[in-house]
């Protein structure tokens, strides 16, 4: 059973699945996460795995390395630490490595991130508010979010009211994005749909409850100048020429 | 971040002519169809063409009477094949100024030299 794992958004791109059908996906570069801890009912009163990753820094700070030393992997440079819960710890060691192995395409998962941050954003932006009317004499009001509240009863503007604010850079999921691809060379997980976050940004990938797809075709491999894709290639275009004589 | 994303990305057909705004080509298109698979051909002058990783390019015909625009995408394993059945000679990049035109109006010239490919 596949967990949690900590990756890193690398931008969006397009993929043809065997189908032919066209993909937007999301590039996550996908571990390997290392287990740096291991949390056992006896000790921690739950049961749970650390993970590690490579994230974007170059150093790891010295608390930190200290924590890593006890896992044994005092080398590595594993400044993403994220707990996963699992109901059982057995077959996890320190400094183990999970890869995207993990994941098959046609699954599905869900993906967590820190969003972009939008500053301070109005209503507009902010709650989708529709702002004011755009002509007839208006003035200083076409972004404006319009009345707060009544008058004298109640005589205070509600809490929670939708007001501008500040938007965005907080933790946000998104649920059952399929699995179109993963490239496990490369440590790479083509998910499709957009994933919350920068390119860049460090993401938390985990299963996603929604049964896989039974009869999914995964796309080819895209490969850097790579070989392996030229022939399956030649031969469909070959095998698609005779379809077009027999026809003709 | 190590890898460049331009370097996944599927490339454009290899088999696909040279063609440009102007050309009038025929696309072979694979169709399914319930459980078969046909090619379906799409006929009509290429009104725009764009470029790069996700390029693709529009067809325009008319259809019974009706505008017809179709966009495929350059690396879209769907179309099998483009012909060029004429070359077109423009003056400018996207044909849209086409779209008002109706009839005779709505003709390209035809280009009087072809610029050799391959």
């Amino acid at each position: 059973m596949a967990i949690a794992m900590i990756g890193r958004k690398l931008g969006m791109m397009r993929l043809y699945d065997g189908a032919g059908h066209a993909h937007g996906v999301s590039v996550i570069e996908l571990g390997p996460n290392t287990v740096t801890q291991v949390r056992t009912a006896e000790r921690d009163g739950y049961t749970a795995v650390q993970l590690g990753f490579d994230g974007n820094r170059k150093r790891v700070n010295r608390p930190k390395r200290g924590h890593l030393r006890k896992a044994g992997v005092e080398t590595a440079a594993l400044d993403q630490l994220h707990e996963v819960r699992v109901p059982n710890v057995e077959g996890y060691e320190l400094g183990q490595a999970l890869t995207v192995d993990q994941f098959e395409p046609g699954q599905f998962v869900n993906v967590a991130g820190t969003s972009k941050g939008r500053g301070f954003a109005g209503g507009v932006k902010r709650w989708n508010f529709r702002g004011g009317p755009k002509t007839h004499g208006q003035s200083d009001r076409h972004r404006a979010p319009g009345s707060v509240g009544a008058g004298t009863t109640p005589g205070r503007v509600f809490k929670g009211l939708r007001m501008a604010g500040h938007m965005g850079a907080q933790r946000s999921t998104v649920l059952n994005l399929l699995v179109v691809l993963t490239d496990p060379t490369r440590n790479l997980i083509f998910v499709e749909g957009s994933v919350p976050g920068p390119r860049g940004g460090i993401v938390h990938v985990e299963p996603g409850r929604r049964k896989p797809l039974a009869a999914f075709q995964p796309p080819a491999l895209p490969s850097a100048g790579e070989a392996g894709a030229e022939p399956a290639q030649a031969a469909e275009a070959a095998g698609a020429a005779q379809e077009d004589g027999a026809g003709a | 971040m190590s890898i460049d994303l331009r370097e996944l990305a599927p490339p454009a057909n290899p088999e696909l002519p040279q063609f440009g705004p102007g050309d009038t080509v025929r696309v072979l298109v694979r169709v399914v169809e319930g459980d078969r698979e046909r090619l379906q051909p799409f006929e009509g002058v290429v009104i725009r063409v764009k470029g790069g990783a996700a390029g693709n390019f529009t067809v325009r015909r008319i259809a019974s009477g009706v505008g017809v625009e179709r966009t495929f995408p350059l690396s879209s394993p769907r179309v099998e094949s483009v012909t060029v059945t004429r070359r077109g000679r423009t003056r400018r990049a996207r044909l849209y100024y086409l779209r008002g035109r109706t009839g005779r109006a709505a003709r390209v010239k035809e280009a009087r030299r072809v610029t050799p490919t391959e």
